[in-house]
């Protein structure tokens, strides 16, 4: 018999903590998958960050550090520079990276610190429960924009991968989404290649994956896969926005 | 007037409203999130700013530009966030910018967890930042002092061109009690000839904190010690219950002197000749008061929700004239009146050592 | 002095009993205080909130040694039956929990709360069938002071759920 679902061995099975129709789990698997897939887990140092994935030490089989807010991309140099034929990956979310972080993201990308970054926009804080954050739509409601997200009060969503293609350092950036299965497969493809940019020596790779927050949306499961396919896509839209991986002499 | 019923965080929130806050700036962080919620939520209608920096470093920074420009202005956080503040709270404190900051604290060290504390006492008190420099540092041991020392503290500030910490904890964040708040509260509003408002028909005013020339920043220093003094002899605040008579005072503010007083009146019913010294203001420290109380007939006990911080001020004040016993609770853990007792009793029966 | 816990699964309600409770009692011009256990575990997780009733000012607002427990599940029973002071009382919900007590001290009311609140056709106010209970039981505050707190409580647009949640706090007080 084919087993054909199983626990990647780069997960440790422990229980996950995230609410009912939260794509973070699903977001760990690919990341463990993709570990798994180029045999690296024992090379392998991942970063957790301050956001409702701060746990994901727990659940990733492989060796970890919890860096404080915003901080992984430095945290993850400082493992990089002084181990550099491990691999390491920063797992962050979109106020930890775009927000408190961005400064620590931007000169990590400028750098071009032979790192994978996978960066989760939900569009919100989850952990504090359902702020603004520096990727919530015009409009969306949270409890820091309780009458919708101004243009005039709080500015603009921040375009992660558009911001970081200006960037000469940046080797590889995809954006993908969690809501359904074949756009969760493309997620795989893409995650796994971030990590092969970065065994190959290439440089700064990152994956910005579109995922929920179904309890701090206000909505069901389902009701937010379809809020993401008909909001958050139309606004970030999927795709390459940079891969250099393939020229020659990168 | 009409008592409402509500959470410590929110009452404070309100409170700074009603003092003339006319900006806030802040960054997520549990326990504080009300704070954050309900100014965004009213503050734009009520007059005033309200905007989510992208740190707390950014936060801070933006409460010296608005302080600066003499708005009055608040930022709140929790433990981690405010360390992260406190480059910024030295700049403040040096350029003496007057502002309300918020420390709604939780467990640590580090990230820690969410849960109540008041592990950062050391940090509010002594400096916290670089440099020699302090805070005014307001102790609320309710949601109604949640409100009234938020609005005495923008007053604090403005006074002595100072920023002042609310140093709150969890629980009072998020419990809720009755409130009153008074009708037509007047603002003091102070003249802010030095804020940077547009040189409009005068020289410019600087807001700067450098000074090169060693001659002239020494004389900076002794200038910010003796406005200092002055703090300490006049702004001294404190609570004190059952003292007259007690042989065992009990020590504590915030969160740990709410559980002291029931410990101490379940004590009384014991007959025990328990009191209650409660620091309201924890810089300037009420350290004359407890000298005052400190005999031979008299011995303190210190509860605290930290590892021994506020101990070593009770013990500095009392100066070895009696005995200085402590107990404590950690890592978010909130002491109960049982432990209190069990230590009330230990010392009774002279087992404490 | 009545020291209460109240506790059950997130969801059903249990942080409000606890704030009517509250509201109530300051509506009767006594001290109050609620305090909510928080954190990020009690989403979709268990929850529990401590409220505090007196004629005189309140110290610790968290309650270790409850007068009375009003527990919404078992595993809310499992954790605070053996707090409660000698002879005090529990309320629990005989819809969701099933008790084997070894305090045979406690006055206890096992009140089939989500029976009853499905019969008034709406399982959410099966936290307003306990409260009757309890309020009935203990005589702490009185029902039409619940009523007011409702009025504040409960948002404006859902003023209309106002009678159901009043025949619910009736049921519960009936039965005994
Ligand atoms: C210095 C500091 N400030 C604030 C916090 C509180 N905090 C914890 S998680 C978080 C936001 C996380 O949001 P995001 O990165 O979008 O991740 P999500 O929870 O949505 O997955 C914040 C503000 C903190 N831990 N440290």
């Amino acid at each position: 018999m084919d087993i054909v679902f199983q626990r990647p061995e780069s997960m440790t099975g422990e229980q996950m903590h995230y609410c009912p129709g939260c794509t973070h789990g699903i977001i760990h698997r690919l990341v463990g998958e993709a570990i798994d897939d180029l045999d690296i887990r024992e090379q392998t140092i991942g970063i957790a960050s301050v956001g409702c994935s701060v746990f994901a030490y727990d659940y990733f089989n492989c060796d970890m550090q919890q860096a404080s807010h915003g901080r992984a991309p430095a945290v993850a140099t400082g493992i990089k520079r002084v181990l550099p034929d491990k691999m390491v990956f920063a797992y962050q979310g979109d106020g930890d990276l775009a927000s408190i972080g961005m400064a620590e993201i931007v000169h990590a990308a400028a750098r071009s610190e032979n790192i994978t970054v996978i960066f989760v926009n939900n569009a919100i804080y989850g952990m504090t429960s359902g702020q603004m954050a520096p990727t919530t739509l015009i409009g969306q409601k949270t409890t820091t924009t309780p009458r919708g997200r101004t243009v005039s009060e709080a500015g603009y969503p921040i375009k992660m991968c558009e911001l970081l293609a200006t960037l000469d350092g940046v080797t590889y950036l995809e954006r993908v989404s969690s809501h359904d299965a074949k756009h969760i497969l493309q997620a795989k493809r893409a995650i796994k290649k971030a990590f092969e940019i970065q065994q190959g020596g290439k440089g700064f790779a990152m994956v910005e994956v579109l995922s929920t927050c179904s309890v701090n949306w206000g909505m069901t499961p389902i009701e937010s896969m379809d809020w993401l396919a008909d909001n958050m896509i139309p606004y970030y839209p999927l795709g390459v926005f940079k891969d250099v991986s393939v020229e020659e002499g990168v | 007037m009409a008592r409402k019923l509500m959470r410590g965080n929110d009452a404070l929130a309100e409170a700074a409203i009603l003092a003339g806050c006319k900006a806030f700036f802040g960054y997520p962080i549990t326990p504080q999130n009300e704070i954050p919620a309900y100014m965004a939520d009213q503050l734009p209608l009520r007059g005033g700013v309200y905007l989510q920096a992208e740190s707390e470093v950014s936060a801070i920074n933006m409460v010296y530009g608005a302080a600066g420009a003499g708005a009055r202005v608040m930022t709140s956080s929790s433990s981690p966030g405010i360390s992260l503040k406190q480059e910024g709270i030295s700049y403040i404190a040096a350029a003496e910018l007057p502002c309300v900051i918020v420390n709604v604290m939780r467990c640590g060290p580090g990230l820690g967890g969410i849960h109540p504390s008041q592990g950062d006492y050391f940090q509010a008190v002594k400096g916290g930042g670089h440099g020699d420099y302090k805070l005014i540092v307001l102790a609320p041991g309710s949601v109604q002092e949640m409100a009234d020392l938020t609005i005495l503290a923008f007053d604090l500030a403005d006074k002595w061109r100072n920023p002042v910490m609310i140093l709150a904890d969890g629980i009072l964040g998020q419990m809720m009690e009755p409130v009153v708040f008074e009708e037509d509260l007047k603002i003091n509003q102070v003249e802010k000839p030095w804020a940077t408002t547009g040189a409009i028909g005068r020289k410019p005013n600087i807001i700067n904190t450098l000074d090169i020339v060693p001659e002239s920043l020494e004389q900076k220093n002794i200038a910010l010690l003796t406005k200092y003094d002055e703090i300490r002899k006049q702004e001294v605040r404190w609570q004190e219950i059952h003292t007259e008579d007690a042989d065992l005072i009990l020590v504590a503010y915030g969160t740990s002197a709410r559980v002291a007083r029931s410990a101490m009146e379940e004590a009384r019913k014991k007959g025990l000749k328990v009191g209650l010294f409660r620091p309201i203001s924890l810089y300037p420290f009420p350290e004359g008061e407890i000298s005052r109380l400190a005999s031979s007939k008299t011995e303190f006990l210190t509860i605290e929700m930290s590892s021994g911080q506020m101990v070593e001020d009770v013990r500095l004040a009392v100066n070895g004239k009696c005995p200085v016993h402590f107990t404590n609770r950690l890592g978010g853990m909130v002491p109960t009146v049982e432990d209190i007792l069990e230590k009330i009793e230990e010392i009774y029966e002279g087992s404490d050592h | 002095m009545s020291e209460i816990i109240v506790a059950g699964f997130g969801g059903q309600g249990v942080l409000l009993l606890g704030q009517l409770i509250a509201y109530g009692g300051m509506l009767e011009d006594k001290e109050v205080t609620w305090f909510p256990a928080y954190g990020p575990e009690q989403r979709g997780g268990t929850c529990n909130c401590s409220v505090v009733v007196s004629k005189e000012e309140i110290g610790s607002p968290v309650v270790s040694k409850p007068t009375s427990v009003i527990a919404m599940n078992t595993p809310s029973i499992e954790r605070f039956e053996n707090d409660i002071v000698p002879h005090g009382l529990l309320v629990y919900n005989s819809s969701l929990s099933e008790i084997k007590s070894d305090r045979s001290d406690l006055r206890i009311i096992a009140v089939p709360a989500n029976e009853i609140a499905d019969k008034l056709g709406s399982s959410r106010v099966a936290n307003m069938v306990l409260l009757g209970a309890f309020i009935e039981a203990t005589g702490i505050v009185e029902s039409t002071s619940i009523e007011a707190s409702l009025k504040i409580v409960i948002s404006e647009r859902n003023h209309h759920l106002i009678p159901l949640n009043m025949q619910a706090l009736k049921e519960g007080r009936a039965y005994q």
